[in-house]
This record gives structure tokens, C-alpha cells and sequence, in this order.
């Protein structure tokens, strides 16, 4: 299935949003999880399914001022 | 001190992690301020997201995260929703910006994010002008920390408005104020907490610096020096000359 992951397309073959994060190499990370530009809790992404075309975002700690 | 919704600060000091020649001059900049707080951002993770947040555990300050480059309510409610799960903080310094040249805050679009959020349990540090009307809509909206700017973001222009930061902290004497962007030099700095500013947040004056961890104690020294000064109640200015040493006793040499 095709999805945006930060606005880059990728491949995934997983089925929910927490599959596609270890999938995408963000396991165990500390991130916070969009799709479609609503924020997914950590909690509910193993119930949130994706479909086609989903735009992922998933953000880190950055430097801010 | 001041009470940052229930949380008092050692110091009066809020430090930007942008911008520094390294994290280890960032980390040593840190050090030698003594801020009590750090603010950060949220960005899409590219590789360097969690050495970063390790850097910033290490310095065992508390953080505040922004919502930095927000220009709507959508972008900075989400952002700030999202930043509460990344930090574990209800803290959130909200910025919706309204101008790109100026980066002046969106009232009207600050305001109603600020509502959704207060309403939602964050604890919310609206990045505002020294507007009277904004400041109480905000109050009323459940903000107990106000963080008008001194000038526009990475300016170092200072105070631009002194007679607006004087009317605000003198027309909410209960808020927790906290002149937020424009600083340049420590001079300004006090000059905000002789005003009776309860704090002040600054990032690039130090980070761009040519001595950023110099800077940072200089920054450190001048919250406190302002600080004090306002708790010893500065004598009223006046136009004329009046000696301070004594007439009486003056020697007839003419």
C-alpha cells in the first residue's frame, strides 16, 4: 500500500498505524504520530487502521526557540 | 516568585535549544545561565530527534515546546496535542503566527487556539503583543502566563514598546508575564524584570552570539540583577538635579 511518510512517498505492507511505525524503522522511538493531519495518540495506533494514500506524519524532538 | 501554573522557577530564565554552533556549546550555554526552563520544538524526524531529546534530558531542566511556524488554529492545536505526548508536559508555548514579515502573533487565531487547548487541560503560554484587549480575552480563555514580545522574533531590537509592557504588567498585576523574542542583550533583559516581569525567553541572542556560553551568564546575571532591583523598589524618576550629598556643613571658601 502507498502512503506519505513526511511527505515522501513510501511502501508499507502494514495494516495499522503501529504495524507501518516499526515497519518505517520508528520502533521504540519518541514520536508523535499524525494522519491525515489529525494527531493519532500512541495508545490508538494499533487500532488505527491506514488506507491508501494515508499522509503520515511523524515528529521528534527538535531544537526550538 | 512567580507562579507557572503551580510550578515555581529558581530562576527567571527561559532558554531557546536553536540555533547553537553544537550541542556541546548549546549544553555548556545552558550551564552557564542558569535557566530554569527549555524551550524545544517538534519537527519531522530525520535522524537527529532522539539525540537531541537525550541532550535536553541531560540538562534536567523543565521543557517547554512550542508550536513554532504554526499560522493556523488546526496546525497549532495538533501541534500542541502532539508535543504533550512527545514532552509529557501540558506546558505549551502556543505561537499561531499572523504576519511573515513581522512574525507577529494572530490575535484572533491565538485566542481561539488558546480556549480549545485550555479547555482540552494544556497549560498555555500564548506568544502575544502587548495588547490590553488580547491579554484579558486570553485570561478569560483560562491563561495564567502571558508572554508578550519585547520585539519581533531574532530581531535583538529589545523593548520596542515599554510604555505597552508597563500598561500590561500594570493592568494585570495577578498574571504571570514573561517578555517572549526580540531580546539582544542582557541590558534589556533587566530592563523587563525592573519592569516587574516575571521572566524572560530568549534564544537567539545567545545562540548567535560570538560567545554564546559567555552570553548565557550574562543573560543569567541580568534576569537576577533586574529582578532584585524591582523587589527593592526603584526611586521615582524626576527631571531636575537634587544633590545627594549634604548642603549642611559645606565649607564658606570663597
Amino acid at each position: 500500500m502507498r502512503i506519505t511518510l513526511n511527505d515522501e512517498p513510501r511502501e508499507v505492507a502494514a495494516a495499522t498505524l503501529a504495524q507501518a511505525l516499526d515497519e518505517l524503522g520508528f520502533g521504540g522511538a519518541r514520536v508523535a504520530t499524525a494522519v491525515n493531519g489529525s494527531f493519532v495518540p500512541a495508545p490508538a495506533r494499533a487500532g488505527h487502521p491506514l488506507a491508501e494514500g494515508d499522509r503520515l506524519e511523524v515528529l521528534a524532538p527538535m531544537q526550538g526557540g | 516568585m512567580r507562579d507557572f501554573y503551580g510550578i515555581t522557577l529558581d530562576r527567571p530564565l527561559m532558554l531557546g535549544t536553536a540555533q547553537y554552533p553544537s550541542p556541546a556549546v548549546m549544553e555548556r550555554a545552558f550551564r552557564a545561565s542558569g535557566a530554569a526552563v527549555a524551550t524545544v520544538s517538534l519537527r519531522r524526524e530525520a535522524g537527529g530527534g532522539q539525540d537531541f531529546w537525550h541532550l535536553v534530558e541531560s540538562l534536567g531542566m523543565r521543557v517547554l515546546p512550542n508550536t513554532a511556524g504554526c499560522h493556523s488554529v488546526k496546525e497549532a492545536v495538533t501541534t500542541a496535542q502532539m508535543a504533550r505526548e512527545v514532552f509529557g508536559t501540558p506546558w505549551i508555548k502556543l505561537e499561531v503566527i499572523g504576519h511573515a514579515d513581522t512574525l507577529q502573533p494572530d490575535p484572533f487565531g491565538l485566542l481561539e487556539a488558546a480556549r480549545i487547548l485550555c479547555a482540552e487541560g494544556f497549560e498555555v503560554f500564548p506568544y502575544c503583543t502587548e495588547d490590553l484587549v488580547l491579554a484579558e480575552r486570553l485570561v478569560a480563555a483560562g491563561c495564567r502566563v502571558l508572554m508578550p514580545w519585547g520585539a519581533p522574533i531574532g530581531t535583538g531590537l529589545g523593548l520596542v514598546n515599554p510604555y505597552g509592557l508597563r500598561a500590561l504588567r500594570a493592568q494585570f498585576p495577578e498574571v504571570t508575564l514573561v517578555v517572549d523574542a526580540g531580546l539582544g542583550l542582557p541590558s534589556q533583559a533587566a530592563a523587563a524584570m525592573e519592569m516587574g516581569y516575571d521572566g524572560v525567553l530568549l534564544n537567539t541572542a545567545v545562540a548567535k552570539a560570538a560567545d554564546p556560553v559567555e552570553m548565557a551568564r550574562a543573560f543569567g546575571l541580568a534576569v537576577q540583577a533586574g529582578a532584585a532591583a524591582h523587589c527593592a523598589g526603584p526611586m521615582p524618576p524626576r527631571e531636575m538635579a537634587a544633590p545627594s550629598t549634604p548642603l549642611l556643613g559645606k565649607a564658606w571658601l570663597e
